[in-house]
Parts: structure tokens; sequence; C-alpha cells
């Protein structure tokens, strides 16, 4: 096999759960504070998963004092220590974008039930 | 010391750091290389050695005089030969023909210079090639991507030697100055470094350190 190829493979994680654009997640990211570390969660909606391989990112929104915030994580990177799956959400599209544009009971996410 | 090694760039990538940074790095297939011909102050002047970068080639492209040469020095034929000088003062016994040279020559965050050859761009222009700005594309400039003026009228009455002018670009050799190792990889003879390297995936490049 290729040696790039093999390069990469080698960094993917397999140790996230599966989850989907419109899940809510809760992301436990590892923060350096000097020489200390500490996990801080970043809880919100999925609305998108981005690239393929090691270079795969996913965007996190949540609703923080009123403010929408969005975070792009690398899904390979070390900085997340874990990812947990809180509810899955039934959307009809990969990318979320839209929600943006909408708040309040509009921007609600259906369950899936299965 | 041989403060060389001849490679291949096999392409770029990134590597994720445990900080979660993500860094981009060339990977080169880095030797291993034989010393197929030790050259010494007294016969030629000057310490170096001849390194080739072993890879398979098939015989029936190895011409005669260039098989007697790797016959001599008990090396296999290769198709990337270059020079490398020595440096600091061992005996004889350093560097010998015949000796393997291999990717542990490097530390991690050493610099390095690579050498290669650029890729080809062909016959550019004034722009591609010495980044000048050109014209308005529109509202009738009709002064788009030409060089504009190269000199004065009756005195010096000739353009000056030197000035930047349309004409090839790249395929020609290129060294990348300060680039940091990142990492080796001493089973498989790979090198990692940071940032770009000069030349095509495929193309052979010189490493050297400083």
């Amino acid at each position: 096999m290729n040696v790039i190829d093999t390069i990469e493979r080698e960094q993917v994680r397999d140790d996230h759960p599966a989850f989907k654009p419109g899940d809510t997640i809760k992301v436990h990211v590892k923060i350096r504070e000097g020489d200390k570390q500490r996990i801080q969660v970043f809880e919100g909606v999925c609305i998108a998963r981005k690239h393929g391989g090691v270079r795969e990112t996913f965007t996190v929104r949540k609703i923080s004092f009123g403010h929408g915030v969005e975070r792009v994580f690398p899904l390979h990177s070390k900085v997340i220590d874990r990812i947990e799956l809180v509810r899955r959400g039934r959307v009809r599209r990969g990318k979320l974008y839209y929600v943006r544009a909408l708040r309040g009971k509009a921007a609600r996410i259906k369950e899936l039930k299965r | 010391m041989i403060d060389g090694l001849l490679g291949k760039k096999l392409g770029m990538t990134q590597v994720l750091t445990d900080d979660g940074l993500s860094v981009p790095v060339t990977v080169i297939q880095a030797g291993p290389c034989v010393i197929v011909q030790r050259k010494t102050v007294e016969k030629d002047g000057y310490d170096a050695v001849q390194l080739g970068f072993v890879e398979f080639v098939k015989g029936k492209n190895v011409t005669r005089p260039m098989a007697g040469h790797f016959k001599k020095a008990g090396a296999a034929p290769v198709r990337f030969l270059r020079e490398v000088r020595l440096t600091g003062e061992d005996g004889d016994d350093a560097a010998r023909a015949g000796d393997r040279v291999q990717v542990d020559i490097f530390k991690n965050d050493e610099r390095v210079r690579i050498t290669g050859t650029s890729k080809g761009r062909g016959y550019a222009g004034v722009i591609k090639r010495h980044g000048f700005r050109g014209g308005r594309a529109t509202h009738g400039s009709m002064f788009h991507r030409a060089p504009g003026a190269i000199g004065q009228s009756a005195s010096p009455s000739r353009v000056l030697k030197g000035t930047r002018m349309p004409g090839q670009l790249g395929n020609a050799r290129a060294t990348a100055r300060g680039i940091a190792v990142h990492g080796i990889d001493e089973e498989k003879n790979l090198l990692f470094v940071r940032g770009a390297v000069p030349g095509p995936t495929g193309g052979y490049v010189v490493i050297r350190k400083g």
C-alpha cells in the first residue's frame, strides 16, 4: 500500500461512537493551562462532518447565553478526550447550516426513533 | 562524518501531535544509500563520498562503463548518484566504498537543507516568474500581463543585463534551507520533514545537514 496512506491510516482513531449531523453530542476537550491539564465539555448539535481520513472534522453548534457558538474539531485530534452521543436527531440533510438562521422552537431537531 | 543522504520524495501529508496540532510534513524515502566511490585529498583534491540511492535497476538499463563503476565498489547498480562532502577529520576508515548510510544520521528537530529539481513550469511570463503585478483587466487598459518598460532610451540605449523577463521557470536545481526534521522511521527508512520540499512526488532529492 502507498506509504502516505499507511501513515494517515495509522493516525485515524476508531474509539469514537458513530454519530451523524443532527445528533446531539458531548465533546470532552483537553485544555492545557500552563503545565496543568483539564477537561472541558462542549455539548451541542453536530451540524456537519467534513473531509475524510485523518483530515475529517466536525462542527458542533450550541446556544450559549443567547448567542450561537460553533466549534470545529478535527475528529482524530488528540485534543479530544472522548465523544459522548447524547441524542440521535432525525434530519434529512448532510449539512445543517440552515439551523443558523433559525432560533428558538424552529431550531429544534426531532429525535430519531427506532 | 557523512552529513548527507539521498532520497525520493513520496509526497505530503499531515501528522497529528499530542498537543493537538496538525503538522504539515513531507515524507521522503531517505536511503538506504551505498558509498559507490570514495574521493580523497591525495587522489581527487578533496574529501567526499559518492552516494547511491539504493533502488532496483534492470540490468539492461545500466551502461557498461557504469556497471564497471558499481562493480569496483561491490555495490548493486543504482539510478541516482550524488557526491556529499565529508566533514571532520576521521581517518580513511570512516567511510569506505560499499558501506551503507541510513536515515539514523538525522535527529529530530535538526535543521537540514534539501536540494531537488523544482517542478517545471515551462516558458513563463513575468507575472508568474517574477511576481510582477500586471495591469488592469478591464476598462480598455490594453495592458494586461506584459512586462512593461525594460529600460531607458538614448542612455543607456540598451537593456541592462539581468533585467527580469519571461523565460523558463522551474525544472532547475532548487534548495530549501532550514527545513526541520519532524521524525524518522529507521525501519522503513523514512524521513519526515516539516513543510514543503522542491520537486514533484517521486523526484530525487539530496538531504544535507546545516
